[in-house]
Formats: C-alpha cells, sequence, structure tokens
C-alpha cells in the first residue's frame, strides 16, 4: 500500500548562506495492508520528516513515495488532495482547525469532504468523541479552546472519523492518560484489522509493542557527511 | 477533469513597469487557491486581470462556461463578460464600501444582484435576500437598513451574501478578511469555508495573510515583482518553502 523507494529529502536554506542540509538518503520500504511499521531512531534523526514526505507536505528531491499507486513525489497538488481525501489519513501532534467551528464539526469533516450524509457523518463523530471520552457539553464549542490533551483527542477522532486504507499517526498516544490511551489502541488495532497500512512514531515503548508489526531505523537514512 | 480556469501566459504592464508577468495555472472546480505576496506584488493586479476589471496585455483566460463550454473570456464582448460577473463569477472586495451599494438598503442590496439575472417578483426576492441575510449571520430584522449603519464585520457578510445569491461558480475575493479585527476574520473564514463546500464553489484568495491561506486555500500561489515564483499545496508551500524569497515571507511571520 506504502511503497518509499531510494528517497532523498535536503532542505536548502536560501537566507542562511545558501546552506545546503542533507537529512534523508536512499530510504525504502514498504508497508503491507493490515501492518503497522514503527519508525524508530534519535530525536532529530528524521522520522518526523519521513512522516511529512509520505503525507506530501514536504517535497522530496530524489526517489519515489507510491501511496495506493500514486507517486506523490510527482503527482500534482489536486492527485494529493484526493489521495489525502479518499486514502491517506495523518493524525499530527497538532490540531489546526477553523476558528469557531464545533468539535462535532471538526470531527466530522473529512467524513463530510467525501460528500457522506451529514447524519452518518455526525452519528460518527459523536461515536468518536463518546469513546474518546470528550464531555457532550464541549462538543457544540471550538477545540481551539480545550486543554492539550482534549484536542489531541478531537484531532484522533477526526483521524479515524474515515477508514483510511492508510493512515500515518505521529505520536498517537503521547500524554493521553491510561483510560484513553487503551481507546487509541483499539482504535489502531481496528484499522489494522480493517486493513489499513500504517506508519507510526511511538515513543510510548509499550504502545509501540503492542500495534507495531515492526520497526524501521531511520538512522540508515540518515545522509553520510564528507 | 476540464478545469473551471485555464489561465495562460497572462501578463500586464503598466508603461514600463510589471504587474504581472507570464502568469500561468489551473483552477478545478471546488478548489480554493490561494494568491499570497507582499504588497505591489502583482497579485491585486492579477485578480483585476482575471476577473476583467483590467485589460491584460497577452495571455487567455478560458473559462467553463455552463452554455458553451471553455471560452477565452478576454476575447468574449462586454455585455457577454458583463453577465458572467453578474451570473457566474463573484468578486469580494477588500472594503465592502467597493462591492456594496451604500445608500440601499441590506435586502436590496441582495436583490439588485437578482434583478440584474432577471428576477421581477418582489416577494420571492424579499425572501431569497432575507434568506441570505440568515445564511451570512446577519438578523433579518435588519434587511431594511442601509450598509451604511453596519459594523464593518457585517458589511463583508453583506457584501458576500450579495455576492452569492445568485449561485457563482467561482468566486474572487480581495484580502476578504483585511481590515477586520481577528474575532470578526474567524467568523468569516468559517462562513467562507462553509460556502465554498456547500455550494461546491471554486474560489481564487488574494492576501497577504498566510493564517488565512492555511485554513482556507487548498494550491498556494506565491508572487513576488509580478512573477509566479512558487506554487504547490498550501501546507507544503508554507512548510517547506523552496524559493528563497517563500523562505523569507514563511519565516518573517510572528508566532502567537
Amino acid at each position: 500500500m506504502i511503497h518509499v523507494a531510494n528517497l532523498a529529502k535536503n532542505f536548502t536554506l536560501h537566507n542562511q548562506g545558501g546552506a545546503v542540509i542533507p537529512v534523508i538518503a536512499g530510504a525504502s520500504f514498504r508497508v503491507e495492508p493490515g501492518e503497522c511499521v514503527a519508525l524508530v531512531g534519535e530525536s532529530g534523526a528524521g522520522k518526523s520528516t519521513v512522516m511529512r514526505i509520505l503525507y506530501g507536505n514536504y517535497l522530496a528531491q530524489g526517489g519515489s513515495v507510491r501511496i495506493g499507486g500514486l507517486d506523490i513525489t510527482r503527482a500534482a497538488p489536486r492527485e494529493i488532495l484526493a489521495l489525502r481525501r479518499e486514502t491517506l489519513g495523518y493524525v499530527s501532534q497538532f490540531l489546526r482547525v477553523v476558528p469557531r467551528v464545533p468539535t462535532l464539526e471538526v470531527v466530522a469533516e473529512p467524513l463530510l469532504a467525501l460528500g457522506r450524509p451529514e447524519d452518518a457523518a455526525f452519528a460518527r463523530a459523536r461515536d468518536l468523541l463518546t469513546r474518546l471520552r470528550i464531555p457532550e457539553r464541549l462538543w457544540s464549542l471550538s477545540p481551539t479552546t480545550f486543554s492539550g490533551g482534549e484536542q489531541q483527542r478531537v484531532n484522533i477522532a477526526r483521524g479515524f472519523a474515515h477508514a483510511y486504507p492508510a493512515l500515518l499517526l505521529d505520536e498517537p498516544t503521547a500524554s493521553l492518560d491510561a483510560t484513553n490511551r487503551e481507546t487509541v489502541l483499539r482504535l489502531i488495532e481496528d484499522a489494522k484489522a480493517n486493513g489499513a497500512a500504517i506508519v507510526g512514531i511511538f515513543h510510548d515503548l509499550a504502545a509501540r509493542d503492542r500495534v507495531a508489526d515492526r520497526e524501521i531505523d531511520v538512522q540508515a537514512f540518515t545522509p553520510r557527511l564528507p | 477533469m476540464t478545469p473551471l480556469l485555464d489561465v495562460q501566459g497572462l501578463s500586464k504592464h503598466y508603461g514600463g513597469r510589471i504587474g504581472c508577468a507570464d502568469v500561468s495555472f489551473r483552477l478545478y472546480p471546488g478548489e480554493v487557491l490561494g494568491i499570497v505576496g507582499e504588497s505591489g506584488s502583482g497579485k491585486s493586479t492579477l485578480l483585476n486581470c482575471l476577473a476583467g476589471h483590467l485589460g491584460p496585455d497577452s495571455g487567455q483566460v478560458i473559462f467553463d462556461t455552463r452554455g458553451d463550454g471553455p471560452r477565452d473570456v478576454l476575447t468574449m464582448s462586454e455585455p457577454e463578460r458583463r453577465m458572467l460577473g453578474r451570473t457566474d463569477w463573484a468578486f469580494v472586495h477588500q472594503n465592502p464600501r467597493d462591492g456594496l451599494r451604500m445608500r440601499i438598503s441590506a435586502g436590496g442590496n441582495v436583490g439588485e444582484r437578482l434583478m440584474a439575472v432577471g428576477a421581477r417578483h418582489y416577494g420571492e426576492i424579499r425572501e431569497a435576500a432575507a434568506d441570505w441575510l440568515g445564511r451570512v449571520e446577519i438578523a433579518e430584522a435588519r434587511i431594511d437598513d442601509r450598509p451604511s449603519a453596519f459594523s464593518g464585520g457585517m458589511q463583508q457578510r453583506l457584501q458576500i451574501a450579495r455576492n452569492l445569491v445568485t449561485g457563482p461558480r467561482l468566486v474572487f475575493m480581495d484580502e476578504p478578511t483585511g481590515g477586520l479585527d481577528v474575532s470578526v476574520q474567524a467568523r468569516l473564514l468559517d462562513l467562507i469555508r462553509g460556502l465554498v463546500r456547500r455550494m461546491g464553489l471554486s474560489a481564487i484568495v488574494v492576501t497577504h495573510d498566510l493564517a488565512v491561506v492555511r485554513l482556507l486555500a487548498d494550491r498556494l500561489m506565491v508572487m513576488k515583482d509580478g512573477h509566479v515564483i512558487e506554487t504547490g499545496l498550501t501546507d507544503q508551500v508554507l512548510d517547506d518553502p523552496q524559493a528563497p524569497y517563500t523562505q523569507l515571507l514563511v519565516s518573517s511571520v510572528l508566532q502567537v
């Protein structure tokens, strides 16, 4: 489902003397449907960079990333938008939403964007918010005013609203209490059972051991400086 | 899929000075394109050339019309282009005073655009106007008030209602949230985003506010000195800018 071949990424800092910083070179791996792969490596090794390239958020300088048949390193923006709508989900660590939009709508939005009927989309959103223990009295409020932990759970609910065939998870269980952590791990296990190909970053080692089928050490992709 | 708007090699000079130079892009149905750049970068010139307010020196602006399919807007007759401006196109000005008639009522402002496309039944026009005031969160009780009695944010929402009442397919917006308080901006962004999705609109939004395009636009075009220097997915251009100028622009934003 996710097929990365010979991926390379440099950052060129034009406003700092044109410094070129190679961060990834020769990254190759595959993730099959129903499989969860954990990216591991020290802080700064490039785990998040790999995730962002997979999502089309960072440009690659070489190699290819095929997700559901589309090479996102060469795809047109509208093809990536369609891929993100239908195929590729991403639960980042930060919730970014239009202010004033109610939480229930924030969570239902991925389904509404797919043209699903409103009642079904909102029913799914209510179910997820209930499972992630966001009190119902908060659903009509914008999550921008919520605590960090609540925002993270809203973000997870939104990321799992649609059953994406490919899913990227950036520290999905960080800073969650035991009950909510268990809920998120079940959501991940359910997604795997439904055939999703998952790439995750988990600093929570117990969570990683439970949901990940294998690990990929991104330090193997760190370019050797001459 | 046929692009809704296909722009090829559009250039506009002001004497020896470049307004915009050799701009080409395609906009597909349902897409929101953001155009960013500093003052004088040519983004408003480009928008005004696209919308037919300014005549470009060269290039093509091909719009997929409802009746006759793709046609070059620049070679249309003036009445045809004006009809397009009243039906399938809408233009939201930065200053609501440029897009509203300040001496007629709020309801009249919305109704006027309907009458321009042939609506004649007073009751139906008033009903449609009331419906649209509701959609942009203006109380129906204000329908007979003049926009001069409205706050800046209400005027901007009224301008949006006036523009969208005829069900356009393409909306041009020039700094739609400029000059508004941040709380009012948020409300307007929510409104625009909701309307774009529910009506399946395409939009071209010119702004210098990177936070606004991040929330509204699917794709981004960065302009400098009249040239398009970078294009791409909005989040990609903002998070991994490639051109020196875009890197400077993104890193210059104050964090809150």
